[in-house]
């Protein structure tokens, strides 16, 4: 079973899901970071591939973006640190990057190899639903690597059906109209949108992103949702601490509040 | 129509709606309207009326005799350099400000390279009372301040974009994302037959005035129906769409899109997307740009800012990749050339992106009966820096 499906049969509330660009702040960083998250009691994470052009993101991964660029990440280089990781961790893993890398690196070979190394999701946040269910679902399903989607609060009730539809793993709910790490806490329009999203009692499990960034966010999210997705407030965390083990822990345990 | 946007929102296979779905609302309603309100009587009315007062059209064809003389053919010049504020970018602002008025919007947010598209954004706002912001890289503020100033004496709010290269694209990026962050109340109005389906359509059908006119004024000037050749050069392809609407699917009319070669194609520092671009994803929409073999986006160069665009429209791909248009270059030094020839020629300062389409004058083999139109999108003032500097040598 993907392991992506396996987290969310046995787990059901409090999920966090943490995010952090591949290459920033070092280049070689990515797997011990991994470790580190699984170590430190996170139920699942999303490396991010850096983009030229990240255009639903905020300055934080921005820069980190730019950053690992600069370090020299590349979708090669990503899947080479990420080769044996599957000896070292067994926590579901999802990559997130913009189409057009994906693109040239031809999406059908880019999922074979996440398929290969053990990748369990992609979250590719400018394809469009359409295009995938066109394009793409059947290479997906065939290697059985989960394409996620995102809801905004501007999403209609009859889309949030079809993504609902067109998933089978979970849906990432988007806190806010707004770019990553914006945001911080929730105001009362925000509170009734999770609601109204959690009333549908949707296929798939929710996973609430965007604008979470401390335990008490974090906490009010997992009233509404599954669990909760922490970003930019985790890039930014690595970035000030060059040792990935206390950085790591230490945010973990804020985040949690423990 | 071979070569108009399908359903999908495709030119072939280019276009499309890469968004994020924080967009998809706000697109869709787009999607669904900008037809409907362009075709209505209200809009046409108020659309051509600004036109015609404000902007100040029809431009004219003018049969440029001496230049005619030059190259031993019949050249006519469509005059987009005498609109107010001084390009064909006004018309599409125009209609696009309408657009937005009509799906209630309040907010006008805009990107803007070399600044042209900035100021007739701001143009625009000014004259109907609407809050503008306008995104620009830092670079080009620093290189662009009189038309940074401009806008500001025009009431709209210039943002240094420090992302990036902190040039167009980056520009562009920024204003995608002032629009996620304010979707509810804020229209973008894009310069270019760039972005996401219905943007390109949209923008393509604003600047289609100029072929309409070519088409009247050809047939006074000459009797002719249609030109053989219409010259355009291409950035993101606004002028050139324009130039090109009325006649696209009559293939009998020769389309020669121009794109800025910097210091050669082969030079690392060009513009020349459909020579060195790939098929990609930039600023949603699937098209040629220029990028690594990881799929990063380069930063292109040109003497031009207004033609420093790392992708080109996808109606300009499509056109390239049917082979409905030719696709030349001119580099720096061509198109300084070519600006110099038309001011002794003619008269005549030209912007240095329409120095670029006036350079391949010098690329093509003309027969003496043919009728030529360039499309001359601007006019010299914003360059004069530029030129200044290489007088001595081009005079």
């Amino acid at each position: 079973m993907n392991r992506i499906n396996a987290l969310f049969q046995k787990k059901k509330k409090d999920i966090l899901s943490i995010y952090f660009t591949a290459g920033h702040p070092k280049l070689n960083q990515t797997a011990v970071i991994i470790k580190e998250l699984e170590a430190s009691g996170v139920d699942l994470i999303e490396v991010g591939m850096p983009f030229s052009d990240p255009v639903a993101d905020g300055l934080v991964i921005q820069q980190s973006s730019a950053k690992a660029l600069e370090n020299g990440m590349t979708v090669n280089l990503l899947f080479e640190q990420l080769e044996s990781i599957r000896k070292e961790v067994s926590i579901p893993l999802i990559l997130m990057g913009y189409y057009n890398p994906i693109m040239q690196y031809g999406v059908e070979r880019f999922i074979e190899k996440c398929s290969n190394i053990g990748i369990d999701g992609v979250i590719i946040p400018d394809l469009p639903l359409f295009e995938y269910k066109l394009h793409y679902k059947e290479i997906f399903d065939k290697h059985n690597i989960k394409c996620i989607f995102l809801v905004g609060p501007d999403t209609t009730d009859e889309r949030v059906r079809e993504i609902d539809n067109s998933s089978d793993s979970f849906i990432y709910v988007v806190s806010s109209s707004a770019t990553t790490g914006i945001k911080t806490g929730f105001s009362d329009s925000q509170i009734s949108y999770f609601a109204r999203i959690a009333a549908f009692k949707l296929k798939n499990p929710i996973l609430i992103g965007f604008g979470i960034s401390d335990n008490s966010t974090y906490s009010k999210a997992c009233e509404y949702a599954n669990g909760a997705i922490i970003g930019s407030a985790f890039v930014k965390a690595v970035s000030a601490d060059p040792n990935v083990h206390t950085s790591v822990t230490k945010f973990i345990s804020a985040i949690k509040g423990k | 129509m071979k070569y108009q946007v399908d359903e999908r929102g495709y030119y072939g296979n280019f276009g499309g709606a890469y968004i994020p779905e924080l967009l998809f609302k706000n697109i869709e309603t787009l999607k669904d309207n900008y037809l409907k309100i362009i075709e209505s009587d209200s809009f046409q009315k108020e659309y051509k009326r600004l036109l015609q007062q404000y902007v100040g059209r029809p431009t004219p064809l003018y049969p440029a005799k001496r230049l005619s003389e030059k190259y031993n053919t019949n050249i006519f010049l469509k005059r987009e350099d005498l609109t107010h504020t001084g390009a064909h970018k006004i018309n599409n602002t125009i209609g696009q400000i309408l657009i937005a008025k009509a799906l209630g919007k309040t907010r006008i947010i805009a990107e803007t390279g070399a600044g042209q598209h900035g100021v007739a954004t701001a143009t625009v706002c000014a004259l109907m009372g609407m809050e503008c912001v306008v995104y620009m890289g830092k670079i080009d503020v620093e290189r662009q301040m009189p038309n940074v100033r401009k806008m500001q004496m025009l009431g709209a709010k210039v943002e240094p974009v420090i992302s990036g290269s902190m040039t167009l694209k980056d520009a562009t990026n920024e204003a995608i994302r002032d629009w996620i962050n304010n979707a509810e109340n804020t229209f973008y109005i894009i310069g270019s037959v760039v972005g996401p389906h219905p943007y390109p359509d949209m923008v393509a059908r604003l600047q289609s005035v100029i072929s309409e006119e070519i088409k009247v004024q050809l047939k006074e000037l000459t009797g002719k129906d249609k030109p053989d050749y219409i010259i355009a050069c291409v950035g993101g392809g606004s002028n050139a769409a324009g130039a090109y609407y009325h006649f696209v699917e009559d293939e009998s009319v020769k389309l020669i899109s121009v794109e800025a070669a910097g210091h050669g194609v082969d030079s690392g520092e060009s513009a020349a997307t459909t020579v060195l671009g790939k098929v990609g994803v930039i600023h949603s929409s699937k098209t040629l740009l220029m990028q690594t073999d990881d799929g990063q986006i380069i930063e292109p160069y040109s003497i031009s800012a207004g033609l420093d665009y790392p992708g080109i429209g996808p109606f300009h791909a499509h056109l390239f990749e049917t082979k409905r248009a030719t696709v030349l270059n001119a580099t720096d030094k061509e198109a300084l050339t070519a600006a110099f020839m038309l001011t002794k020629l003619e008269g005549i300062i030209p912007a240095l992106e329409s120095s670029h389409a006036l350079a391949a004058l010098e690329k093509i083999k003309f027969q003496k009966d043919d009728v030529v139109v360039v499309s001359l999108s601007g006019r010299g003032d914003k360059d004069m820096e530029t030129y200044l500097k290489y007088i001595d040598t081009y005079k």
